[in-house]
């Protein structure tokens, strides 16, 4: 069970939470051709480690957040705001 | 190869069974091979038989991290079936399902093929449109499939309550050659006759690196050192991003885990393979007595092959509601498996951008039933360098050509499919 603490309403189950991807992919500029649009839709690091991805606290304040999560050992490392920049840990995945 | 046979067996019978040896060879890896398979699953095992077999190609070596069978094709629930909606998708599904009828005589050993059928519920007037127009492509294809309504379903399933309140069963789509095979004896059979053609099976040798040369494959690096290749072929679902990151690309896939379980032993109580959409529950009864079964996936990445407990309470509330006799029965086991989740949530058999290394992954949550033709395929296109015709559309230039097979309308969410 993950236990997410919402900046907003605090510690809550994932149970509250809907995933919504990897927060990692940004979309490229409207001129930035075709490759660049293949890889912010289909392609993904995958990391077996540290990942930023998007939680929506559905049932709670319904406010999309930030998570820094390892997908090894699925320790929440940070949770931010949408704008938050949330470091990866060096080689510690 | 000690062939197995029921005079083999009475033989063995009065010498005290001490003639029996080790199914396959403990090999340690050579300098090189003509082809290194990496991954020794279901449908590495499976690439290696059918090089062997029907491309005469036997330096080959598997090369699997832990033991053979202890991967996915140890963790899955056993189904086989042929009932997609696509044209693609039947012929290909339907393929795999025609090698699992004579897989046995293949490679003489007992899989416990049971072609028990298989059972999709329908449980609104909507599904049951989108499930007939399905049952009529599967026909067009020459795929057996029929349409049945509740009181056909209670008489083949009477534990099934079809009056529940959630989502009340109205019908089903029955297709009577699915059914189950015996997990860990597909990869024990294919494993087998894969040594017995001259492939070598490498357990307890992980793959640390893939070695490139001018853009073409050279070999990998691996815990038992170096082995060179000409051709080298990733089935490693689960963690095909792993290697790929190794050899310079990324792919359109994430790992997702997907929980089974199976409960304590009980006569027999369902003799087919039952699929209950609404919910997402499906369910059928080992041959040892165990209702095994499962659900959705967890729902976000992750390469813990355990599970979280808030699907573990929502299969099981789905698989209540449905069979309410099932909450009289304790589970007895539950385990995860990490799965490739491709972005249109099918699988992947193509060249990649290395020149040599192949990919056979992406399989999503469905890669059992398709073992013996994605090892077929996947042997033709390493073989003949170009792809088999029932494998054209599973190649990676579909995400950038916009031809992706959506069979469920949900767009490039891996954790959605």
């Amino acid at each position: 069970m993950l236990r997410i603490p919402c900046p907003h309403c605090g510690v809550r189950d994932e149970i509250e939470f809907r995933y919504r991807g990897d927060a990692s992919v940004r979309r490229p500029a409207g001129e930035a051709g075709m490759e660049a649009f293949l890889a912010h839709v289909y392609e993904r690091a995958n990391p077996a480690g540290w990942h930023l991805e998007w939680w929506q606290h559905a049932a709670g304040c319904r406010q999309v957040l930030k998570v820094r999560r390892h997908t090894v050992t699925h320790e929440i490392g940070a949770v931010g705001l949408p704008g938050d920049d949330l470091p990866l840990p060096e080689a510690s995945a | 190869m000690l062939r197995y046979s029921g005079f083999r067996l009475a033989y063995e019978a009065l010498r005290g069974h001490r003639g029996w040896g080790p199914a396959w060879r403990k090999a340690a890896p050579k300098a090189s091979y003509d082809v290194v398979i990496v991954g020794g699953g279901g449908h590495g095992l499976a690439t290696a038989y059918y090089l062997a077999k029907n491309h005469g190609i036997t330096d080959v070596a598997v090369i699997e991290r832990g033991g053979i069978g202890l991967g996915n094709v140890g963790r899955n629930t056993t189904i086989i079936r042929s009932n997609y909606f696509s044209r693609e998708n039947i012929r290909f599904y339907d393929f795999s399902l025609k090698l699992w009828e004579g897989l046995e005589a293949d490679l003489n050993y007992n899989a416990m093929v049971s072609q028990r059928g298989a059972l999709n519920l329908v449980h609104a007037d909507g599904q049951r449109d989108l499930l007939a127009r399905r049952a009529n492509m599967m026909r067009l294809e020459g795929v057996d499939t029929e349409l049945l309504d509740k009181v056909a379903v209670k008489r083949l399933v009477p534990l099934i309550d079809t009056e529940n309140g959630r989502f009340p069963v109205l019908g089903g789509f029955l297709q009577r050659r699915g059914g189950t095979v015996r997990h860990d004896a597909v990869a024990w059979g294919y494993a087998r006759a894969a040594d017995a053609r001259g492939v070598d099976i490498v357990e307890q040798c992980e793959v640390t690196g893939i070695r490139r040369e001018g853009g073409a494959v050279a070999g990998v690096e691996t815990t038992r050192g170096f082995v060179g290749a000409r051709k080298v072929v990733l089935a490693v679902a689960g963690h095909s991003s792993r290697l790929a990151e190794m050899a310079g690309f990324r792919l359109p896939i994430e790992t997702h885990v997907l929980q089974a379980f199976v409960s304590e032993g009980v006569k027999p109580l369902i003799d087919l393979v039952v699929t209950y959409g609404a919910g997402h529950f499906y369910i059928s009864q080992s041959d040892k007595g165990g209702l095994v079964f499962g659900g959705a996936l967890d729902g976000y990445n992750t390469y813990a092959r355990r599970g979280s407990l808030p699907m573990v309470e929502d299969v099981l509330a789905a698989g209540v509601t449905l069979m309410p006799g099932l909450g009289r029965l304790r589970v007895l086991r539950q385990w995860g498996g990490a799965m490739d989740m491709s972005l249109d949530g099918n699988p992947i058999i193509a060249a990649t951008p290395v020149t040599n290394l192949y990919l056979n992954g992406g399989w999503c949550y469905g890669g059992f039933k398709a073992i013996p033709a994605g090892g077929f395929t996947t042997a033709y296109l390493v073989a003949t360098g170009a792809p088999h015709p029932l494998i054209a559309h599973f190649g990676l230039e579909r995400f950038r050509d916009g031809r992706v097979i959506d069979e469920r309308g949900v767009g490039p969410y891996a954790w959605a499919h």
